[in-house]
């Protein structure tokens, strides 16, 4: 009886370390809103068409798998945008703007990519450098706008998301060396300026997605080791104390801001100089007005992936995977939206889910320890 | 003078729905809420004022009529979807701009979905005409009469009344005095007896109803009836809180504020128009930018002295008193 207990109170000693670590409960969290999110997909497909309801949904769920190449391929410029939402929500900034930077960049790679003449090993580099400072550009503004003149970084960065699609609409249409009238699109980008294919078989996966999983470990090590990442979470926890500690603040906020949109603008030469399905070609860009969607989609990777650096690459896997498999459901009738609609729903509840996971715990832990009251009466 | 006409009758259509929003946006704020789904609610809004106007449109009912009819829809459509916001982040104390991000990625996906499965396109888009040509005996009065009474939308009246009731509401009842309360600094307001997180509600929920019928009001006197998921409301949601922050919170200044908006962008879209700007050449997209860059200058001369209620942002913990 006595060993019993203490076996008993040793695993949920240990069930409790791990349980309280923050890794852990910010995992379970997302798993949840991810469930919630999924269910409630599930719960509008069946009202939509309940015949093939269950062979949708198996789309959703598994049909990624079948495409793990182009999910990783889908997956790249989202964990970028989403690398830089998160990266400047450690400092307490919501960089809505992550739309607009991804834009630039995806201009600047393409200027560089026509207009610049470079051999071919260092083209494409260059072009994504190129990518990253047009982001930084967008970037640096709501970060100067918030550190000097107290404007609101999350009103700044949706006015230039809109500048920056209105102003490289009109500079890709006035540029016959990009655009194309006929087709409405830009051209291929030149061979030696996209980025090199890994050569899966069936699928267009490129160095993009190693160069971002590389990035998202740097960054990880960059906030949990150095003396800038600790200053910028301590502003992020608390702007006044971190200032009085002696920590430039408003220096800060501007190099967050940077960093975050060179982030996204190189989401956006990941984008735009990968390689496409149709051989020799790539993707291309077409200017008709519409803010960027993967600047939003940024938002939820990094709200799913608590922001976290390596956290982020998984959950910009997932949000990819499921899009793919929101595609796959368009084969038995369904409308590839409903993975927008999913994306939401998980974003809504990610918002509590700490609070939601709480109480649900509580709830269990109550049920379990009427039940280790029980068992020992049993056994005697 | 034809020009002036034409700028202020086709200026106060898309003022009015900025106005709208930016006021909601304001009683949220006010009591503490940053409400930046303001975007969302109004394509709810809109959408089901749109689904409303399509399901009558052939019936014999008078177009003011259905219009009036469709803005309570609107409103409550905007109401009834305000409520998640309220949930999340006034009950579970989530963060607010997160939630309310999630509310704005949630409808465009949505209004996209429902409408290719019911109607086979990206939105609706209704027929009924709203338009006024002259208002009967004010539309005679020599220059005003031109200027605010003719070629004009019911919207338009409607938005002034909702302005006066605002004021009146913030200003002159109890009930407005409280709220402001729970913004500026909740814990006293608690210790006074006032319910916050009822007050919190209150205050999501106008905003709410306020832009649902701003958004109805877009559809209406913007987009010509039309309510897609791809374009949404242009981001009127946003520019709203552009307008509220520029209008400081006030709603006499917000008015002027949105007028200010509203200006700017009719003479982006109205170019060709007027001689003077067309002979300058310069490429229309500057124009359209317009708007967004006054924005941003008018914000950042202003924001300096910013009058932010205090407490907005922040979830009402008790605990914390």
């Amino acid at each position: 009886m006595k060993d019993k207990k203490d076996a008993s109170s040793k695993t949920k000693f240990d069930l409790k370390k791990i349980t309280q670590l923050k890794g852990y409960s910010s995992f379970t969290s997302a798993l949840m809103a991810i469930f919630l999110g999924l269910v409630f997909g599930f719960l509008v497909m069946l009202f939509a068409n309940p015949g093939s309801a269950v062979a949708g949904f198996r789309y959703v769920v598994i049909g990624g798998l079948r495409r793990i190449g182009d999910v990783f391929y889908f997956a790249t410029p989202i964990l970028m945008t989403g690398l830089a939402v998160g990266f400047a929500f450690k400092m307490g900034l919501f960089n809505i703007g992550a739309s607009g930077q991804y834009t630039m960049g995806v201009f600047f790679a393409l200027y560089v990519s026509f207009m610049w003449d470079l051999p071919p090993g260092i083209h494409w580099v260059v072009a994504i450098l190129a990518g990253m400072v047009g982001g930084m550009i967008w970037g640096f503004i709501p970060g100067f706008f918030k550190a000097f003149l107290n404007v609101n970084e999350v009103i700044t960065s949706i006015m230039f998301n809109y500048i920056g699609m209105y102003l490289v609409d009109m500079l890709i249409q006035g540029n016959a060396m990009m655009y194309v009238s006929s087709t409405t699109r830009t051209r291929y980008v030149p061979m030696g300026a996209q980025i090199p294919s890994l050569g899966i078989s069936g699928s267009n996966v490129n160095m993009g997605i190693i160069i971002g999983i590389v990035i998202a470990v740097i960054l990880y090590i960059v906030l949990q080791k150095t003396t800038f990442g600790y200053e910028l979470k301590a502003t992020g926890f608390n702007k006044f104390a971190s200032e009085y500690a002696g920590m430039q603040g408003k220096k800060n906020i501007i190099l967050a801001m940077v960093i975050s949109g060179g982030l996204a603008g190189l989401g956006g030469a990941f984008l735009i100089l990968a390689p496409s399905g149709i051989a020799g070609s790539s993707m291309t860009y077409e200017p008709i007005n519409i803010i960027a969607a993967n600047g939003f989609n940024g938002i939820a990777v990094s709200l799913l992936g608590n922001s976290h650096p390596l956290g982020i690459i998984f959950s910009a896997v997932f949000i990819s995977h499921i899009q793919r498999g929101g595609t796959l459901a368009s084969l038995v009738g369904y409308k590839p939206e409903i993975i927008d609609v999913v994306i939401a729903v998980i974003i809504y509840f990610s918002a509590f889910a700490m609070i939601m996971k709480s109480s649900v715990s509580e709830f269990i832990k109550k049920k379990l320890g009427k039940k280790q009251i029980q068992v020992p009466k049993e056994a005697e | 003078m034809d020009i002036v006409y034409y700028l202020v009758q086709n200026m106060l259509p898309v003022a009015i729905p900025l106005l709208l929003v930016a006021l909601g946006g304001m009683f949220s704020e006010r009591s503490g809420v940053i409400n930046i789904g303001l975007e969302g609610i109004m394509l709810f809004g809109a959408y089901f004022g749109a689904l409303f106007v399509y399901n009558v449109q052939g019936s014999s009912m008078g177009p003011q009529t259905i219009l009036l009819l469709g803005m309570v829809i609107a409103g409550l459509a905007g109401f009834v979807y305000s409520l998640l916001l309220s949930f999340a982040s006034v009950t579970m104390k989530a963060n607010q701009v997160i939630s309310g991000t999630a509310l704005n990625m949630l409808i465009p996906a949505a209004v996209l979905l429902f409408s290719k499965m019911f109607f086979n396109s990206d939105g609706i888009t209704t027929n009924k005409n709203f338009y006024i040509r002259e208002i009967p005996i004010l539309g005679d009065i020599p220059v005003l009469g031109q200027l605010f009474f003719q070629k004009t939308y019911l919207t338009v009246m409607i938005g002034f009344v909702f302005l006066a009731i605002a004021t009146i509401v913030l200003y002159k009842t109890r009930f407005g005095l409280r709220l402001r309360a729970c913004g500026e600094h909740p814990h006293a307001a608690d210790f006074v007896g006032i319910n916050v997180h009822k007050m919190r509600y209150a205050g999501v929920s106008i905003s709410g109803v306020l832009a649902g019928i701003g958004g109805f009001f877009y559809s209406v006197g913007v987009m010509d009836g039309n309510v897609n998921g791809h374009t949404g409301v242009a981001g009127f949601g946003f520019l709203a809180l552009a307008v509220m922050i520029f209008g400081q919170w006030k709603p006499l200044r917000i008015m002027f504020a949105a007028l200010f908006f509203a200006f700017l962008r009719t003479l982006a879209y109205s170019v060709s128009l007027i001689p003077f700007l067309f002979n300058l050449g310069i490429n229309q997209t500057y124009y359209k930018m317009l708007p967004y860059l006054a924005t941003m200058l008018v914000l950042a001369l202003t924001s300096r002295k910013s009058r932010a209620p205090k407490a907005e942002g922040i979830p009402y913990d008790k605990s914390q008193r």
